[in-house]
C-alpha cells in the first residue's frame, strides 16, 4: 500500500509542477531565512564575545574628556602626565600594573614597503594593563625604557604588511624619521567593536616615543590592571578623587576625565548583542511565519481542484486511507525536499554573508532542525488536513465542490 | 431469488431547513443480473440522483437500497468504498478524468487501487483502450482529447476492472450519432456476451432502444417501467 501511495504521490507531484514548485519555494524561503538570520546573529555574538575577551577583565582605562566615544570634548581637556601615573601608583592600593599611553600616526618604512600605522608609546606594564600578549620576542627592559632606546614591538597587521611571511625580529624598522630595532611581535587581538584594527600598532618605550616621535610629554590615556580580589568600584572612586584634586576639578559635572571599566564595557556589549540576537530571532520568526503562510496559501488555493481529484479517486475505488496516505506522502516529500534545499541554501548564504561581514560562521544545529521541522509541519498540516476533509465526504459531494 | 439491485421507497432530500429539495420521492425499482436498463425522463427528474445512490457515490435520505441482497443503507463509508471498488463501474455525465494525466494513467488508476501488478495493469489498460478504440491516444491527456474521446476514456476506466454492474450517466451525451452508435453497440455486446448488468441514463430514445427495459422518471418518482418493444 505504501508503494502505491508513493507512486501516486510522485505522479501527482510531477503532474502539478508549478504547484509543487511554489509549495517547495515557500518552504525553502522560510527555512533559509530563519537559519541564515540566526546563524549571522550567533556569528556576531561570537565575535563580540571574542572582543570582550580581548579587552581583558578587571582593567580600567582613564581617558581625558567627559566620556567614552567620539564627539566628546577629549582634546580640549588637559592631558595626563607621568606624575599622575606616579601619584596613582603611590596613593591607590590594589593595582597590579599602571601604564601610560600616547599615540601618533606615522609612516613605517621597511625596504621598499611602507605602511601608515598608529605608533604608541607605553611601558612594559602595558602587557598586563592593556591585556596584550607576545607572539614572538620580548618586551622592553627597564634599561631600554629608562634610556629611551630605539626598540619597538609590532602588531600582527604591521608584521603582515611589511614582512609578509618573514621574521620581523632584529630587523630595523624606520618609524617616521628614526630607525628602531624590532624586538617583539604581539599576538593578534582583532577588531574593536567599532571596527578599528587593534593589531595595526607599533609600540615604543614611552621615552623613545616622547623624545623621538611626538616631541611632547603628554599622556593621553592611562591603562590600569587591578589585582584579582580588588573591587573595581572602590578603586575607581579613589582614582577619581585623586585625579580631581590633581586636575583641579571643583564641579563634578565638569569633570575633565573619565574612567572606564572593562567589566562594564563588556556588559554593555553583551547586552547590545543580546538585543540584536533577539531582534534577529524576531525577524526570523516573522519570515518563517510568512513562509508558512505562503505554503498554506498554495495548499488552500488548490483545495478545490484537489477535492475534485479526491472525489474521482474515491469514485473509481480508492479507500479513504489510501487517499490520505497518498496526500501525506506527497506533503512529506515536498516539505522535506523544500526543507533540505532551504538548509543547503541557508548554509551557503550564511557562510557567504558571514565572510562578507567578516564575522565567524557558527553552525547552529538547533535552529536548523527547528526551522526544518516547522516548515515540514506546515507543509504536512496544510497538505494533509484539507485532503482528510475531502476524503471523508461522499464522493459525489467532493466531485461537485466548486 | 433476490434482485441484483433493489430500491425500496428511496427518498433523497438535498439541503437542509428552508432550502430543502426533494429530488427523489419514493422510488421503487428492481433490476436483475444481466439486465440492460435505460433511465429516461425530463431534466431534473432525479435520474442522476438515483444513479449516484446506485453507484454508492451518495447516500439516500430515507428508504432502502439492496445491492445483491446487501443492505447498502446500513453500510459505513469504508464498506461502501469496498463495494465501489469491487463491483461497480461508473461513467459520469461530466467524465471526471484526472487533469494533466494521460488516458493510459487515467484508465490505470482503478487498477492501482486494486493492487494489480504492473504487467497486469498494462495488459488490461491496453485491452480497454483497444475496446474503446483509443490505443493511439494512450499518451494523450484529457486537455488534448475531444469530448467524445474523453467520454470513451471514462467508459474504458469504468470497464477496465470488469465490474458486476456498469452505471453510465448519459454516456453518449457528448457524442455525435455515429460515435453514439459505436458506444451503444459496445455496451450491448458487453451485456449480451459477458452478461454485464448495465444501467444507463439517456435522453435519446434511439439509444434507449439498445436496452431491454426503459424506466421513466418524473418528478422524483418512477412514472413508467416497461420493456423495449421489439428489443
Ligand atoms: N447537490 C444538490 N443540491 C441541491 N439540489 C440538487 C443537487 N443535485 C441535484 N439537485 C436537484 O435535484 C434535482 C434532480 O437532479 P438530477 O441531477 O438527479 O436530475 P437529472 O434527472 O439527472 O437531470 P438531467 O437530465 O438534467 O441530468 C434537480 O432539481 C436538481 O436541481
Ligand atoms: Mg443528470
Amino acid at each position: 500500500m505504501f508503494g502505491n501511495a508513493l507512486k501516486l504521490a510522485l505522479q501527482a507531484i510531477r503532474r502539478n509542477v508549478l504547484r509543487s514548485f511554489l509549495t517547495t519555494l515557500g518552504i525553502i524561503i522560510g527555512v533559509a531565512a530563519v537559519i541564515t538570520m540566526v546563524t549571522l546573529g550567533k556569528g556576531a555574538t561570537a565575535q563580540v564575545t571574542a572582543q570582550v575577551a580581548s579587552l581583558g577583565s578587571n582593567l580600567l582605562m582613564i581617558n581625558r574628556g567627559q566620556g567614552f566615544g567620539p564627539g566628546r570634548d577629549r582634546v580640549s581637556s588637559p592631558a595626563f602626565t607621568l606624575d599622575d601615573i606616579d601619584a596613582i601608583e603611590r596613593e591607590v592600593a590594589g593595582l597590579q600594573a599602571v601604564a601610560p599611553m600616547s599615540s601618533s600616526n606615522a609612516t613605517l618604512v621597511m625596504g621598499n614597503n611602507s605602511w601608515n600605522s598608529t605608533v604608541r608609546g607605553s611601558s612594559d606594564a602595558l602587557l598586563v594593563a592593556g591585556n596584550w600578549q607576545l607572539d614572538q620576542g620580548r618586551i622592553f627592559t627597564a634599561d631600554e625604557q629608562a634610556s629611551g632606546a630605539a626598540v619597538c614591538v609590532i602588531g600582527q597587521t604591521v608584521s603582515r604588511q611589511l614582512f609578509a611571511e618573514l621574521s620581523p625580529l632584529q630587523q630595523s624598522l624606520r618609524v617616521g624619521r628614526f630607525h628602531c630595532e624590532i624586538i617583539g611581535v604581539f599576538k593578534g587581538k582583532g577588531q574593536t567593536t567599532f571596527g578599528q584594527d587593534q593589531d595595526d600598532i607599533v609600540l615604543l618605550p614611552w621615552l623613545t616615543f616622547s623624545q623621538r616621535l611626538a616631541g611632547h610629554r603628554e599622556v593621553q590615556q592611562i591603562y590600569i590592571s587591578l589585582l584579582d580580589y580588588v573591587d573595581a568600584e572602590s578603586v575607581k572612586q579613589r582614582i577619581t578623587t585623586l585625579l580631581r584634586i590633581r586636575r583641579h576639578v571643583s564641579n563634578p559635572a565638569q569633570q575633565n576625565f573619565s574612567i572606564m571599566d572593562t567589566a562594564e564595557l563588556a556588559d554593555t556589549l553583551t547586552n547590545t548583542t543580546r538585543t540584536m540576537t533577539h531582534l534577529l530571532a524576531a525577524v526570523a520568526g516573522v519570515s518563517l511565519l510568512v513562509g508558512g503562510i505562503g505554503i498554506m496559501n498554495i495548499m488552500l488555493v488548490s483545495v478545490t481542484e484537489r477535492t475534485r481529484e479526491i472525489g474521482t479517486r474515491l469514485a473509481v475505488g480508492a479507500l479513504e486511507r489510501e487517499v490520505l496516505w497518498q496526500f501525506l506522502v506527497e506533503a512529506v516529500v515536498l516539505s522535506s525536499l523544500g526543507g533540505l534545499m532551504g538548509v543547503l541554501l541557508a548554509i551557503a548564504l550564511s557562510f557567504g554573508l558571514s565572510w562578507w561581514m567578516s564575522i565567524p560562521y557558527v553552525f547552529d544545529a538547533g535552529i536548523t532542525l527547528t526551522a526544518f521541522a516547522f516548515s515540514a509541519l506546515v507543509g504536512v498540516v496544510f497538505g494533509y488536513f484539507p485532503a482528510r476533509r475531502a476524503a471523508r465526504m461522499n464522493p459525489i459531494d467532493a466531485l461537485r465542490s466548486q | 431469488m433476490s434482485s441484483f439491485i433493489e430500491f425500496r421507497d428511496v427518498h433523497k432530500t438535498y439541503g437542509t431547513g428552508a432550502v430543502q429539495y426533494q429530488a427523489l420521492k419514493g422510488v421503487n425499482l428492481s433490476v436483475q443480473q444481466g439486465e440492460f436498463v435505460s433511465l429516461m425522463g425530463p431534466s431534473g427528474s432525479g435520474k442522476s440522483t438515483a444513479m449516484n445512490i446506485l453507484g454508492c457515490l451518495d447516500v439516500l435520505s430515507r428508504g432502502e437500497y439492496y445491492f445483491q441482497g446487501v443492505p447498502v443503507s446500513a453500510l459505513d463509508r469504508h464498506q461502501r468504498a469496498l463495494l465501489r471498488r469491487h463491483h461497480i463501474g461508473f461513467v459520469f455525465q461530466g467524465f471526471n478524468l484526472l487533469a494533466r494525466t494521460s488516458a493510459h494513467e487515467n484508465i490505470e488508476l482503478p487498477l492501482i487501487y486494486r493492487g494489480l501488478s504492473k504487467r497486469e495493469r498494462r495488459w488490461k489498460v491496453d485491452q480497454a483502450l483497444d475496446v474503446v478504440g483509443l490505443l493511439p491516444w494512450a499518451a494523450h491527456t484529457p486537455e488534448s482529447l475531444s469530448g467524445g474521446q474523453q467520454q470513451r476514456v471514462a467508459i474504458a476506466r469504468a470497464l477496465v476492472t470488469s465490474p458486476a454492474i456498469l452505471l453510465a450517466d448519459e454516456p453518449t451525451g457528448n457524442l455525435d450519432s455515429e460515435r453514439s452508435v459505436d458506444i451503444m453497440q459496445l455496451l450491448s455486446t458487453l451485456n449480451q456476451e459477458q452478461h454485464l448488468t448495465i444501467m444507463m441514463v439517456t435522453h435519446e430514445p434511439d439509444m434507449a432502444q439498445y436496452s431491454q427495459r426503459i424506466v421513466h422518471f418524473s418528478d422524483g418518482r418512477v412514472a413508467d417501467d416497461m420493456g423495449v418493444s421489439g428489443g
